[in-house]
């Protein structure tokens, strides 16, 4: 496996000092590195940082390497490891402000499926004030990779036929008050 | 002004599409307790996980606009049975109690948008109400038919027993099993109950999210389990949508039921079959007609 060097000066101390002060990651030097979070994770035999390396990591402030990485895109926030976690670090809301950051720094993988949808699902709540499955899964995947929608059609076929796939575009009627939710600003929040 | 019915209902997105067997289910299940529920008027998208990787501050607001509403109807009771839509709902209610940067956020969003403040709604999950508010006893009691020999496996995804949740015990849950025992399953000793199932993961790193929903069912093949029963939709679409799939993979003979918690107990408390939307299912169709569509002689009655 190839291993990589990373130095001090390259570590943005002051960044992850500004981390902890927000919501749910105030917690995030008590982290004990018991690795207890990746044991729990079901998806870190996936990730290219478990999740113990990621707190390690945000803590001496590698900032790109962690909104770089796959695993934020991974964490299906699922809260296993926030449960189960001795010292009550919320690694899922760690990885939730990564994942934010890396969007708003325009960091993740391109073509990369899930920052995709996340867009295409924010920007169809807030002017519609609802999701409608088919829409969102459809346009993520012209987005990213429209060759999925080929693996997707048999799946779409069978909820097509039990009426579990609703081509409606569903829309709320008092659209109005959605206005004052602010579009995704540059700030993280 | 109609009376306000007890429970309110917020649907989420996926009950009216993918899930909606189980606001099928649900609905039914509630009628027969004559424990009539209405619908969340003008609800609005809960934000699910998605919004909260985009923004904190909107799916706080999002999820807010849904509460406030809750809060005309003048009904205290919220229930959310999309595992994913009780936990953002209930954790924007944490951030808000919290942190007062959100919650005066939230206040001036509620005042623009012409919505009353938050108050105390209570956003609650079907399981939790079988439980808490009809009770096993009672549930025992209404039970007018039961299942022969057929075991179950109770599968509670994950959010909805995390931080923000008062479900069940987020290490060791046990009240879905004896929902079910109540009405007539027998269960197996599951040890993967709260494991997740990857929610949207099947749909944008598809290998990882159909290996997850394999673990889950095998485990379930391996301890004898006939069907496994959930409480959320995504559950429910994840492990049922892509069987065929784990079969042609894997080449193991896997095509289980997967029902939803209210489609058993409402079967046993005597809805049927399509009022139930158990017709809707793409995997374990045969074993479900079988078990479920009515045939008075292989029936007991109790
Ligand atoms: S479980 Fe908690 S203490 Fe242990 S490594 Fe993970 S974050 Fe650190
Ligand atoms: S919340 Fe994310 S990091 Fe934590 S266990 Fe679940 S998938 Fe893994």
């Amino acid at each position: 496996m190839e291993r990589q060097i990373r130095y001090q000066r390259e570590a943005d101390l002051e960044w992850a000092h500004q981390f902890t002060k927000h919501p749910g990651c105030e917690r995030l030097l008590s982290c004990i590195q018991c690795g207890t979070c990746s044991g729990t994770c079901p998806l870190s035999i996936y990730m290219d940082l478990t999740p113990r390396q990621v707190i390690a990591l945000v803590r001496e402030g590698f900032r790109e390497d962690v909104l770089r990485s796959q695993t934020i895109w991974l964490c299906a926030s699922c809260y296993a490891c926030s449960v189960e976690c001795p010292q009550k670090v919320s690694i899922t809301d760690i990885m939730y402000r990564l994942k934010r950051e890396a969007i708003r720094s325009n960091l993740y993988p391109k073509r990369f499926p899930i920052p995709v949808l996340a867009r295409e699902f924010c920007d169809m709540v807030r002017q519609r004030g609802r999701n409608s499955e088919f829409w969102v899964v459809f346009r993520m995947a012209m987005r990213s990779n429209p060759k999925i929608l080929l693996s997707m059609a048999r799946t779409g076929w069978e909820l097509w036929r039990k009426g579990r796939l609703s081509l409606r575009r569903e829309r709320i009627q008092r659209i109005n008050e959605l206005q004052y939710i602010p579009a995704t600003s540059k700030e993280v929040d | 002004m109609e009376p306000s019915a007890r429970y309110l209902y917020y649907p989420g997105c996926s009950l009216k599409g993918t899930g909606i067997a189980y606001e099928e289910s649900l609905l039914t299940t509630f009628r027969l307790l004559e424990m009539p529920v209405k619908e969340l008027p003008d609800w609005n998208c809960c934000g699910a996980t998605t919004y909260m990787s985009v923004s904190e501050t909107s799916a706080t607001l999002l999820a807010a606009r849904n509460l406030a509403l809750a809060r005309q109807t003048g009904s205290k009771d919220l229930i959310a049975p999309c595992n994913a839509c009780y936990l953002t709902l209930r954790k924007s209610q944490r951030l808000v109690a919290d942190y007062p940067q959100i919650a005066q956020e939230t206040e001036r969003f509620l005042e623009q948008a012409g919505l009353p403040r938050l108050d105390s709604v209570r956003v609650r999950h079907p399981l939790e109400v079988l439980y808490n508010d009809v009770g096993i006893q009672r549930l025992r009691e209404l039970t007018v038919r039961r299942l022969q020999g057929v075991r179950m496996a109770s599968y509670y995804g994950c959010q909805a027993v995390r931080p923000y949740g008062e479900v069940d015990d987020p290490h060791e849950p046990t009240r879905m099993d004896e929902i079910l025992r109540a009405v007539g399953v027998e269960v197996v000793g599951y040890n993967l109950k709260t494991k997740c199932c990857g929610g949207p993961l099947t749909g944008t790193i598809h290998d990882v999210g159909v290996r997850l929903n394999y673990i889950l069912l095998k485990e379930a093949m391996r301890l004898g389990a006939q069907a496994m029963v959930t409480i959320c939709p995504l559950c429910q679409f994840n492990l049922d949508a892509y069987q065929a799939e784990i079969r042609k993979q894997t080449g193991e003979p896997i095509d289980m039921p997967i029902l939803y918690l209210t489609q058993v107990v409402g079967w046993a408390l005597g809805g049927d079959y399509r009022e139930l939307g158990l017709h809707r299912a793409i995997s374990g169709r045969k074993l479900l007609e079988q078990w479920f569509t009515v045939r008075k002689e292989a029936e007991t009655y109790v």
